[in-house]
C-alpha cells in the first residue's frame, strides 16, 4: 500500500511536468511561426482561438484524424518506434530541469550529463526514422542530420566543461545558484554566443536545417511520415528547441534566478523567471530563422569543427587559466 | 581591408544588423489583409464564376448561338438548344465544367449579348467534384445574384473592349 502510494506520488509529479511542457510546446509552435510572420510583415495563424493561440491544438487534432501511412518497403517496427523515440527523449530530458530551489522532479548530482546524454540521443530517433523509412530522401536526411548533431555536440560539450569549471558542480541546481553574483553570460559571453549557435544547429534550425532543406530533400527524415507520427516528430522537435533554451537558460542566464537582488523582481516566483528567459532564447532562435539563409553542408562542417570546437577549447584553457592563477576554483585541489 | 572583414565576421555584425533589422519589422505595420474577414479589391475584369445573365424584363440572354462552345480552349461548355413556342431559340441545357475550365474568359469575349459572364466571386470552392459541374438553373441563379456587380463590371470595363 505504502509503495503504490509513492507511485501515484512519482506519477502526479511527473504529469504536473509534462502536461505544462507539452502545452508549452504546442504554444511554441504558435509563437515560432508568429514571430516569422511579424518579420515578414505577415500576420501568421490569428483566426482559431484568442490571437490565434489555439491554432496548434487544430493542428495537432488534423493530425490526429489523418490516416498514418506505413511504407510498404520500410522497416515497419523501427519505423514506428522512430518518432516515439524522438518525443520520449524530448520530454524525459525535462526530468531535471530546476524551475526553483527545490521545484525539480529529479535533483540528481550529475543533472548536466544527464541533460547532454539524453540530448545526444535524440539523434536516434532521426536515425531510425530515415533508415526505416527505405527511401532516399529520408535517409540523405537522417545522414546529414546525425553528422550536424555529432559536430556541434562535441562544442556544447566543451562550452559545458567552460561553465564547470566556474561552479564546481554537475548539479543543475548549484549551476544556477552559483549564477547568484554574476551570471555567466557577462564573463562567458563568447561561449554564450557559440552555445546559441551550436543550438540552432543541435536542433536543426535555421540556418542549420540542411536535414530538412525542402528545396533538396522534400521533408528530410520525415518525408514518409505522415499523421500523428509526424506530429510526434514535430512535437519532439519543439520539445528539443525549448530544452535547448532551458539549457541555455540555466548554463548562461542564470536559470530561475531574478536578475537583480531586489525585492520587487524576487516577488515574481522563481518558475516564471525561468520561463521567461526560456521564452526570451526562444524568440531569439524564432527571430533568427526570420533573417537567415541556410548554410551550405560543407560550411556547416566548417564552422562546426575549424571554428566552433578550437575557439570553444582554447576558451577552457583561458578559463582554467584564470580560475587556477586568481586562485578561484570553487573547488579546491 | 582584410582585418576589417575578420573583425565583421568575428564580431558577426551582418548578423547583428540583420537582428536589428528583424526586431524594426516586427512592429511595422502588417502588408498582408486578414482574408477570410477582410478581402482585397476585385477588378472589374476579374474572370471568377461564370453566371448567365437576363435582361431587366426575366427574360433569358442567351440566344443559343454557341460561340462559347466554339470558342472554349477547355472544352468545358455544353450547349443543347431548341425552338421555343413563341419562336425564338433557347438553350435547354447550358453547362460548364468547372474543373475543367481554365477561366480565360474567352466565352465571356465571345458572347454577342452579354449573356456568359464571368463575375467577381473567387471563393466557390465545393467538397466534392459534382458540385462543379454547374447546369443552366445554377448558372442563371448566379446571374440573378450578382446581376448588380455584373451589370456595373460590364458599364466600367466598356470603354475599353
Amino acid at each position: 500500500m505504502n509503495s503504490f502510494s509513492i507511485l501515484f506520488n512519482e506519477v502526479y509529479k511527473i504529469l504536473f511536468l509534462l502536461i505544462p511542457v507539452l502545452v508549452t510546446v504546442a504554444m511554441i509552435v504558435w509563437l515560432d511561426r508568429r514571430v516569422w510572420a511579424f518579420v515578414q510583415k505577415r500576420r501568421g495563424p490569428n483566426v482559431v482561438g484568442p490571437f490565434g493561440l489555439l491554432q496548434s491544438l487544430a493542428d495537432a487534432l488534423k493530425y490526429i484524424f489523418k490516416e498514418i501511412i506505413i511504407p510498404a518497403s520500410s522497416n515497419k517496427v523501427i519505423f514506428i518506434l522512430a518518432p516515439i523515440t524522438t518525443m520520449t527523449l524530448a520530454l524525459i530530458a525535462w526530468a531535471v530541469i530546476p524551475f526553483g530551489e527545490n521545484l525539480v522532479l529529479a535533483d540528481i548530482n550529475v543533472g548536466i550529463l544527464y541533460l547532454f546524454a539524453v540530448s545526444s540521443l535524440g539523434v536516434y530517433g532521426i536515425i531510425m526514422g530515415g533508415w526505416a523509412s527505405n527511401s532516399k530522401y529520408p535517409f540523405l536526411g537522417a545522414i546529414r542530420s546525425a553528422a550536424q548533431m555529432v559536430s556541434y555536440e562535441v562544442s556544447i560539450g566543451v562550452i559545458i566543461i567552460n561553465v564547470l569549471l566556474c561552479v564546481g558542480s554537475l548539479n543543475l541546481n548549484d549551476i544556477v545558484l552559483a549564477q547568484k553574483n554574476m551570471w555567466f553570460v557577462v564573463p562567458l559571453f563568447p561561449m554564450f554566443v557559440i552555445f546559441f549557435i551550436s543550438a540552432l544547429a543541435e536542433t536543426n534550425r535555421p540556418p542549420f536545417d540542411l536535414p530538412e532543406a525542402e528545396a533538396e530533400l522534400v521533408a528530410g527524415y520525415q518525408t514518409e511520415y505522415s499523421g500523428m507520427m509526424y506530429a510526434m516528430f514535430w512535437l519532439g522537435e519543439y520539445a528539443n528547441i525549448l530544452l535547448m533554451c532551458a539549457m541555455g537558460s540555466i548554463l548562461f542566464l542564470g536559470g530561475w534566478l531574478a536578475p537583480l537582488e531586489i525585492e520587487v523582481l524576487s516577488f515574481i516566483p522563481a518558475p516564471f523567471w525561468l520561463i521567461f528567459k526560456i521564452l526570451f532564447l526562444f524568440i531569439l532562435f524564432a527571430l533568427v530563422k526570420a533573417i537567415v539563409p541556410r548554410y551550405r553542408y560543407d560550411q556547416l562542417m566548417k564552422l562546426g569543427w575549424k571554428i566552433f570546437l578550437p575557439l570553444s577549447i582554447i576558451w577552457v584553457v583561458i578559463t582554467a587559466g584564470y580560475l587556477l592563477y586568481f586562485n578561484l576554483l570553487p573547488v579546491q585541489l | 581591408m582584410k582585418l576589417g572583414r575578420l573583425l565583421k565576421t568575428i564580431f558577426m555584425l551582418d548578423f547583428v544588423k540583420g537582428l536589428l533589422i528583424a526586431i524594426k519589422e516586427v512592429f511595422k505595420s502588417k502588408k498582408t489583409i486578414n482574408y477570410p474577414f477582410e478581402k482585397g479589391q476585385v477588378s472589374p475584369r476579374a474572370r471568377g464564376e461564370h453566371a448567365l445573365r437576363r435582361y431587366p424584363n426575366g427574360e433569358e440572354r442567351c440566344i443559343a448561338c454557341k460561340l462559347c462552345e466554339a470558342v472554349c480552349p477547355a472544352q468545358a461548355i455544353t450547349i443543347e438548344s431548341s425552338e421555343r413556342e413563341d419562336g425564338s431559340r433557347k438553350t435547354t441545357r447550358y453547362d460548364i465544367d468547372m474543373l475543367k475550365c481554365i477561366y480565360c474568359g474567352l466565352c465571356e469575349e465571345s458572347c454577342p449579348v452579354d449573356a456568359i459572364v464571368q463575375g467577381p466571386n473567387f471563393e466557390f470552392a465545393t467538397e466534392t467534384r459534382e458540385e462543379l459541374y454547374y447546369s443552366k438553373e445554377k448558372l442563371l441563379e448566379n446571374g440573378d445574384r450578382w446581376e448588380n456587380i455584373l451589370a456595373a463590371n460590364i458599364k466600367a470595363d466598356n470603354p475599353y473592349r
